[in-house]
């Protein structure tokens, strides 16, 4: 089953494409633009469509989904978190 | 897989447009005049009353617009014969002579003078000849490029930039390569992929076009914002679907144009293009107004991907919806034309969903009924630019 997608393999996030994923669970991911797959632990709940983290980032870096800038880090965030709006923001407007 | 010798049964009307319904609408110029044109639609089976609440006091450019999206919703190719009903003469005459020039029937009244009991008398009269006529009209064979196509999505979620966005684009791509007439737009919603979108504009010239359109729209948003815009765009519920930022949003939005179309021109709210190609529309990211403006720059039919979960529809322009988000298929499939939620689990690849979109996009031109129609969905939503005098 795969669990996530994510675009390019330089993305930070992937999003959860099945519902109910709990902490602690072995996640597949499927890297789209590349066809391969690759894994990682939920440390949080993640609701169907949300986000998690491939990697740890810190305050002030910049998010890349789709191999591009997405907005920057307002919260850390550690591998296998829920990224969302609590620790990402635009850096537009 | 569509070729250059695809072909769909259409209603080809007066000046050689094709569309795929059959409508005879009765359209209120105002506000006032919503009551009379829901009585003749009341009255005469077969018609439809296009309501919505503008058309007094309205001025320059926003006047401007509200002509062009009556007339443009008029002339449709969709439509076969319209009634208008203004409360005065002077611009029920100027939305009449605009649809009229497509060469289809046509016939305005003015309620003063007259009260709403004539008007409706005499309006039901012509429309009764109208949808009999129109009754009468034969599909016959067209050509798959013959067929306009719009685009926009709405109540979006990161399943849209992953699955039901692409599945458009890739059906873009193949309908551009076949020299369809296509368009797409959210100027708002570009916001973070701009310089993607600009990238693939033909020429110089559409792409300086483009860009002043979208820094136009980004200085509307300087003026009036009060927060960083982060409770509307995304939206609440683009936020519950795991959206973050306008910029993640953008890079789901364009996923719409595929990876092979080029912008071949833009165009102002509810215009009609000149050529076939790709054309991005300036206009609000709000989903009724901007299928509303699609419809009324003559496009036929309009890929409609979603998230969550948006139900919109509208009375001229048939409204395809798809969505690869599993639990939305689930749980509100009765809005949904087409699930491709088996592309995020590799069950099936771009192409084939592509494909499945334009075998979709084929039967609802046929004159197959979409979930929005046949759920009753009619969101007719003019956009305004400013307030009234």
């Amino acid at each position: 089953m795969i669990h996530l997608v994510l675009h390019d393999a330089k993305d930070m996030v992937a999003v959860a494409v099945v519902e109910g994923i709990k902490a602690g669970t072995d996640l597949n991911a499927w890297i789209m633009d590349d066809d391969r797959m690759i894994t990682v632990k939920a440390k949080q709940d993640i609701p169907i469509g949300h986000k998690i983290a491939l990697t740890d980032m810190a305050v002030g870096d910049t998010v890349l989904k789709y191999g591009v800038d997405i907005g920057k880090v307002v919260a850390p965030i550690k591998t296998g978190e829920h990224a969302h709006v609590h620790n990402i923001k635009t850096k537009r407007w | 897989m569509i070729n250059q010798n695809t072909t769909f049964l259409g209603y080809r009307r007066e000046n050689g447009r094709v569309g795929v319904r059959n409508h005879v609408i009765i359209m209120p110029l105002d506000d006032l005049s919503n009551a009379a044109c829901e009585a003749v639609a009341n009255n005469i089976k077969g018609t439809m009353a296009i309501q919505h609440p503008y058309g007094r006091l309205q001025f320059g450019a926003d006047l401007d617009l509200h002509f062009r999206t009556l007339i443009g919703a008029g002339s449709n190719p969709n439509v076969a014969a319209v009634v208008v009903i203004g409360i005065e003469d002077g611009w029920t005459q100027k939305v009449v002579e605009g649809i009229a020039a497509t060469g289809k029937p046509v016939t305005g009244f003015g309620i003063e003078r007259h009260g709403d009991h004539e008007t409706i008398m005499k309006a039901s009269k012509v429309a009764k000849e109208y949808v009999q006529w129109a009754s009468e009209k034969q599909r016959e064979v067209c050509n798959i490029k013959e067929l306009w196509v719009s685009t926009k999505c709405g109540e979006s979620d990161t399943t849209s930039g992953c699955g039901s966005n692409p599945s458009v684009g890739n059906a873009f791509d193949k309908l551009h390569a076949l020299g369809s007439t296509l368009v797409f737009g959210e100027t708002t919603e570009i916001t973070g992929g701009e310089n993607i979108v600009a990238a693939r504009c033909i020429n110089d010239e559409v792409r300086s076009q483009f860009m002043a359109m979208f820094d136009r729209y980004q200085e509307v948003i300087e003026r009036h914002k009060t927060s960083d815009l982060s409770d509307s765009q995304p939206t609440k519920g683009n936020i519950e679907g795991g959206l973050t930022t306008i910029e993640e949003k953008a890079m789901g939005n364009i996923q719409k144009i595929g990876k092979k179309c080029t912008v071949d021109g833009v165009l102002d709210k509810a215009e009609t293009p000149t050529h076939p190609g790709l054309w991005f529309m300036d206009s609000s990211s709000a989903a009724a107004e901007m299928v509303t403006l699609c419809a009324a720059s003559g496009y036929v039919v309009h890929f409609f991907p979603t998230g969550q979960g948006n139900i919109i529809g509208n009375p001229i322009l048939p409204v395809i919806k798809l969505s690869a988000n599993p639990r939305t298929v689930r749980t509100m499939s009765e809005h949904i034309d087409f699930d491709c939620s088996p592309l995020l689990q590799r069950e099936m690849n771009l192409d084939e969903a592509g494909d499945k979109l334009l075998e979709v996009m084929l039967a609802t031109a046929n004159g197959r009924l979409t979930s929005a129609e046949a759920l009753g969905h009619r969101e007719f939503v003019m956009t305004r630019l400013y307030e009234s005098a």
